[in-house]
Formats: C-alpha cells, structure tokens, sequence
C-alpha cells in the first residue's frame, strides 16, 4: 500500500468535516471502551497478566534467533515450509511464486494486517489474480476500494446506509437495509468464493515454536473457511509473532480478546499444524508460512525495541482521543493511531510520516490500557526528537525550539520575559480578560479565545503569597 | 550470496549484540519449551460444569444434557425438529457407531457446501471460557466446525477441563502430535463489522449446540 502519511493534516481536517465518517466513529468509540472496562473489571488477574506478558515478550525478544530456528524446525517436521522474507517486496515474491506455482486463479484471504503492509493485494491482483477479502470488514472495504481504518474493525468508518450502497452496487438490487441482511448477503457471496479458492492467505496472531503452528482468533469463522478449503495455505506473519509454547501463547490469548473487542474471548481460536495427513477429511494439500522481516530486526536494535511486543489488539486507538476524531485514513498507510504513529515513521522512515508523532497531545491513555505495557508516548516523544536531530522538523519549528531551549536552560533570563509576557498579555486582554487575537498564533485563536493572564507570573505570586504566610 | 533467512537471522543477533548463542542457553530455552513455564491462570471455584455452560450460552451457544451416549440421537433429532432442518447430517466417523434415525441421510465425510447440519465428537471442553475443543481427524473433520449453519458438538462431562493449559496438557498426552488443526470454538459465528451490531452467522455456523453425555 502506498503511503500518504505526508498529507496527514489535510486529511484530518477533511476527515473532521466528514459528516458519516464522524457519525461511524461516535458509535464506534464508546463501544470498545465501555466493553473493554467490563472485562477488565472482571478479571482481577488482569494487571498481573499484563505485567507477565511483558516480561514474556522481552525474553522472547532476547532469544528471538532462537525460538525462531525452532519455529522453522517445527514447521518442517510437520510438513510445512517456511519462507524468508527481508522486506515487503521479497514477501510479495514468494506468494506470487507459490500462487504462480499451484496454478492458481482465485485466492481467498482472512484479515492480514501484515498482508496490508506488503501491499499484496494490489500485486496479486497485477498478476492476473481474483483477490477475496472474507472478513466482513475487509471485504466491505475493498468493495469500496479502501484501505482499513482500524487494525481489528477495519471498516469501523464506514456507516450501515454506506455499506447498504456499496452492496446494491456489488450484488445488485433489492437494496438491504437491515445489518442481518447485509451479514446475510456478504455470508452468500462469499460462500463458493471459499470453495473455489485455489490459495487461502491469512494472518497468523501467534507462531508456536513446541509444535510448529500457526495460530488465528476470529468471530465469524471465514479465516477457518479459508484455510481449510482452500487447495494450498500461506499464513504471512511478523518475525516477532514467535512464541515458545502453547502455554505462553494462552497468556497473551487471554489479555487480546478483553483488549481489542472487549471479549472474554474470540468466538474462534484456531491452532495449525502442517498440511492435510492423508488420512484426514479436509484441510490443505500444501502449508506455508511467510515469515516477514521488513524493519522490524532494525527496531530490535534500537529504542524502538519496545514496539515489537505489539499484539495487534487496537486498544491503544480505541482510547485514542485524535484517532476518535478523525479515524485511521488520515494517518496514511497501514497502521493507525498511537501503534501506527510509532510503527509507520519506523518502518517507512522518518521523513514519510513527519506529522503522525507529533499528532499527539501526550495524555498517556493508550500506554494505560496497552496489554503489554508498551509506553507509546515515550516512544512518540522519542521519534520527536529523532526528528530533530535528523533535521526532519520544519525550520521554523527547529528554531522555536531551540529558542526555548536557549531560555529554558536559563532561568533568569526565562523569568525576566515571563514577567514581560504575563504583563504584556494582561495589557492586551484588556477588562474582558480574554485575547480574541493573538499575532502570531492566529491559528489557535481563529477557534476561540486566549485567556489572559493578570499581570503577575505565578512564581511572583507565590514568592508573595509564601512570604505573607 | 546470503539468505534472507542468514541475513535476517544475522540481524536479529546483531540487534542483541552477540554471536549465536552457546550451547548451554540454548538447552535451557529448549528446557523451557519441553516444560512450559506455569503462567498466572484466572481462578474461580465454580463447577466446572456449570461454569462451561454458563459461558457458552452467555455467547449465544445452546446445551442439552443426556443421561448417556445412546441418547445423543434423540436429542440431535429434538434439536432438529425445533428449527425444522431437513432430515439430514454430516456425522463425524466418531459417532458412527450410534443408533441414528432410519430415516435420516448421513454420511461421514467433510461437509460439503450445501450442508446445513453436522454433528461431531469434541476432544475435550475448556470450563474458563466456556470452549469446546475439537481435532480435525476423520472422526470429526475440520469443516464441519465452519460450513454448516447448525454445529451440533458432541461432549462427554468428564472432558471438561479448567484451564487452557490442562487441555494442552490432554493434548500433548495423545499419540500422534499435533492434529493438523485444533479448533477451539466459544460459540456460534458472529460479526460486530457493521456499526458494531453483533449479528450471529457471519460465515459460519448461525447455531451452536452442545449434547452433553454425563
Ligand atoms: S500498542 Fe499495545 S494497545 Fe496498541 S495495538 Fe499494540 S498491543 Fe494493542
């Protein structure tokens, strides 16, 4: 997928003047929140569990080599094959050539986030491939030919009367407004599509090192229908995703659903092994993993080492208060609000995404809720400042502030343009109190008013107020 | 010229600031595979049974209990005469040997796509959430956990288990390794994709119901 992270203020504004996108997102918002809240208070277990999966994920950091080879080992003695892929473009090789390979002409696919970063569909579909998308959202959305807005509800943005269009237009007539007939309707086109898949792509949530697996959740069962119908499977998933054992993988299992859906658990957790046995009913004939590398060894190395726990559950958007108003196309590519602002800047650079960290006031609610305790506001502030020091900051942005550092590292002077200011302010506020005005921030007071300080700075207050007491 | 697998490899080792690592850490996190650490499991002192149940049904999943494994098909034919299906079944191998209707057509191979009912053994259930655990194998194939609109899922109570990690325990207990697919099924297919509505049957099943056998 094209990155458009650079036109991140333009979109914003539009998106805020988006009259569907903003009623889609106040009925998105509290939902998660508030379904979020009530799991949560009903496992006491719940901070400790996050604590442990943590600590789980660091350790898996440190021997990621390790646990990987014996991933690798796992797969093959189950009859699977494992693919190398540094980046997105060699990723997008190897499933053309193993599509390329079985012959295949239509391929089916569960919802994929790493899918969405290698930009596979538009190659497939270049290749001369019919795509499927099967989860609901995602196949809402690539009717309307977009990208997803939500890493979990990838239409999330997009209101019932909109998906009533895109249907009529897609399936045709009667239009269907009710959401069971629209369920109903993507339930029946997609039905033969899984049949006849040659290729059945999906994510995978875990990779299990004891047993060589892949593991998915979903709630409506069309990652299980593509990857059991289909002729051939190939699972795409980050080199992070490794866990050691079924048991590890259960602790994180169990903070994922509680914080991206708010469910005590997914309708569906489905652990793979391999291809079909011969004696077996159902199943694939051929099992392949895509392990993708693309930047993420490069954040193992460096302060971002962080980001790698990620467990891709949208907690940290949904409580996102610039996400909720503006939804996650404004960012750009693939990856949303906070984890996204992290995320994008790392693995497309620096310079591509300029705004997404500094689209953020900083108020600590997504580190709060993020099950593995990433804390993304410090990595934001630390982009921020990587920024800078690569002179990616706008000039006059880098000038303002080294002018504060000037001042700030100097208290004297500091205090003495304080006082100038506060005095200044309070001469221009006049008897209202307030600035309608402000030369300079015309910005900030086009939307409302400044209130205007009283004359004295607070440290001359309180140097008084102590000094009477 | 290197591999991707070398290069990436390489890095990660890179990124730790070390060589590959020696061999006595390796035979402690291979230890650690062959042993799974214990993590933190949520406690409750409910009855296994009852607490399966009530999870299941709170996620829309309906359940029947049987005195005993002849009874298992009466109460699929009470079950489907209640939503009026069409006398006819995909019967996991596992059940074959029960006493099935005469007049009902099953046959016991993957669920084909005009299959609207199956019925299944499940290797065991998990109590925490209310789950059922079932193996793909020809007794009870992978596809009739998906295709069908009615999952009928076949449970003994003696195989409901507390935790995750005890029914991974039963599973490493087999012969045989892994099956190719472990299915782990709460309820019956649901979507919230639109406007966050939960709608029930998305792609798979529309129902799910449990037999019970004490
Ligand atoms: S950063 Fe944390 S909260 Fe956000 S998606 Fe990743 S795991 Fe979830």
């Amino acid at each position: 997928m094209d990155i458009r992270s650079h036109e991140f203020q333009p979109r914003a504004v539009a998106a805020l003047h988006d009259t569907s996108l903003q009623q889609a997102m106040d009925k998105a918002r509290d939902g998660f929140v508030a379904k979020r809240a009530v799991q949560v208070a009903e496992l006491s277990e719940f901070e400790a569990l996050r604590e442990a999966a943590k600590t789980l994920k660091d350790h898996v950091l440190d021997h990621l080599d390790h646990y990987l080879e014996r991933y690798e080992a796992a797969v093959v003695a189950a009859g699977g094959q494992v693919h190398w892929a540094r980046d997105d473009a060699e990723a997008r090789r190897i499933i053309l050539d193993i599509c390329k390979r079985v012959d295949a002409r239509t391929v089916t696919k569960g919802k994929s986030m790493v899918s969405e970063e290698i930009g596979l569909n538009t190659a497939l579909i270049d290749a001369g491939l019919t795509v499927v998308e099967t989860d609901l959202g995602e196949y809402i959305i690539q009717l309307a030919g977009e990208a997803p807005s939500h890493i979990i509800a990838p239409a999330v943005h997009k209101t019932r009367e909109q998906v009533s269009d895109l249907f009529e237009k897609a399936h045709g007539g009667p239009r269907l407004t009710e959401i069971a007939d629209l369920v109903d309707a993507a339930r029946l086109a997609l039905r033969e599509r899984y049949f006849q898949a040659d290729v059945g792509i999906t994510g995978g949530n875990f990779l299990i090192a004891e047993t060589g697996s892949s593991l998915i959740v979903t709630n409506e069962g069309n990652g299980d229908l593509t990857q059991t119908l289909a002729r051939v499977h190939i699972v795409t998933a980050g080199i992070e995703r490794v866990v050691p054992t079924l048991d590890d993988a259960t602790l994180f299992l169990r903070l994922l659903a509680r914080s991206a859906t708010g469910q005590e658990t997914e309708t569906y957790t489905t652990i793979s092994t391999g291809p079909k046995p011969a004696d077996d009913l159902d199943g694939p004939e051929e099992y392949h993993v895509v392990l993708v590398d693309n930047g993420r060894s490069r954040m193992l190395a460096g302060p971002f080492r962080e980001m790698l726990r990620c467990i891709r559950c949208g907690a940290c958007m949904n409580h996102c208060p610039v996400y909720g108003a503006i939804g996650g196309h404004a960012y750009g590519w693939v990856y949303p609000g906070p984890m996204g602002s992290v995320l994008t800047p790392l693995i497309k650079g620096l310079d591509a995404a300029y705004d997404l960290p500094n689209a953020c006031t900083l108020n600590g609610r997504c580190a709060s809720v993020c099950p593995v305790k990433i804390p993304l506001p410090d990595l934001l502030r630390r982009l921020r400042h990587e920024q800078f020091k690569q002179s990616i900051t706008p000039r006059r942005k880098r000038y303002a502030l080294g002018a504060w550092r000037l001042l700030a590292t100097r208290p004297k002077l500091y205090h003495a343009l304080e006082r100038l200011a506060a005095r200044a302010l309070a001469a221009i506020g006049g008897h209202a109190g307030r600035i309608r005005r402000l030369p300079g921030a015309r910005g900030w007071t086009e939307a409302r008013d400044l209130p205007a300080p009283q004359g004295r700075t607070f440290l001359e207050r309180w140097q008084t107020e102590r000094g009477q007491s | 010229m290197s591999t991707a697998r070398e290069d990436i490899l390489d890095a990660v080792r890179r990124a730790a600031g070390r060589e590959p690592l020696d061999s006595a850490t390796r035979a402690t996190l291979d230890a650690r595979i062959a042993k799974p650490v214990r993590h933190l499991r949520p406690a409750f002192d409910e009855d296994l049974i009852a607490r399966f149940i009530r999870k299941l049904e709170s996620r829309s999943g309906t359940v029947a209990r049987v005195a005993g494994r002849a009874q298992i098909p009466a109460a699929v034919e009470t079950f489907r005469s209640a939503h009026s299906l069409a006398p006819r079944a995909a019967v996991g191998a596992g059940l074959k040997d029960l006493d099935w209707p005469a007049d009902w057509i099953i046959h016991h191979q993957r669920a084909g796509i005009e299959e609207t009912l199956s019925v299944s053994p499940a290797f065991a259930a998990i109590a925490e959430t209310g789950t059922l655990m079932l193996l793909a194998s020809p007794e009870s194939p992978t596809t009739h956990n998906f295709v069908p609109d009615n999952q009928v899922v076949v449970l003994e109570t003696a195989r409901i288990l507390r935790h995750f990690e005890d029914a991974w325990a039963a599973l490493r207990e087999r012969t045989g390794g892994m099956p190719r697919a472990v299915n782990l099924v709460s309820g019956p297919s649901r979507t919230a994709d639109i406007e966050q509505t939960i709608q029930l049957g998305a792609h798979g099943p529309r129902r799910l119901h449990v037999v019970l056998v004490d």
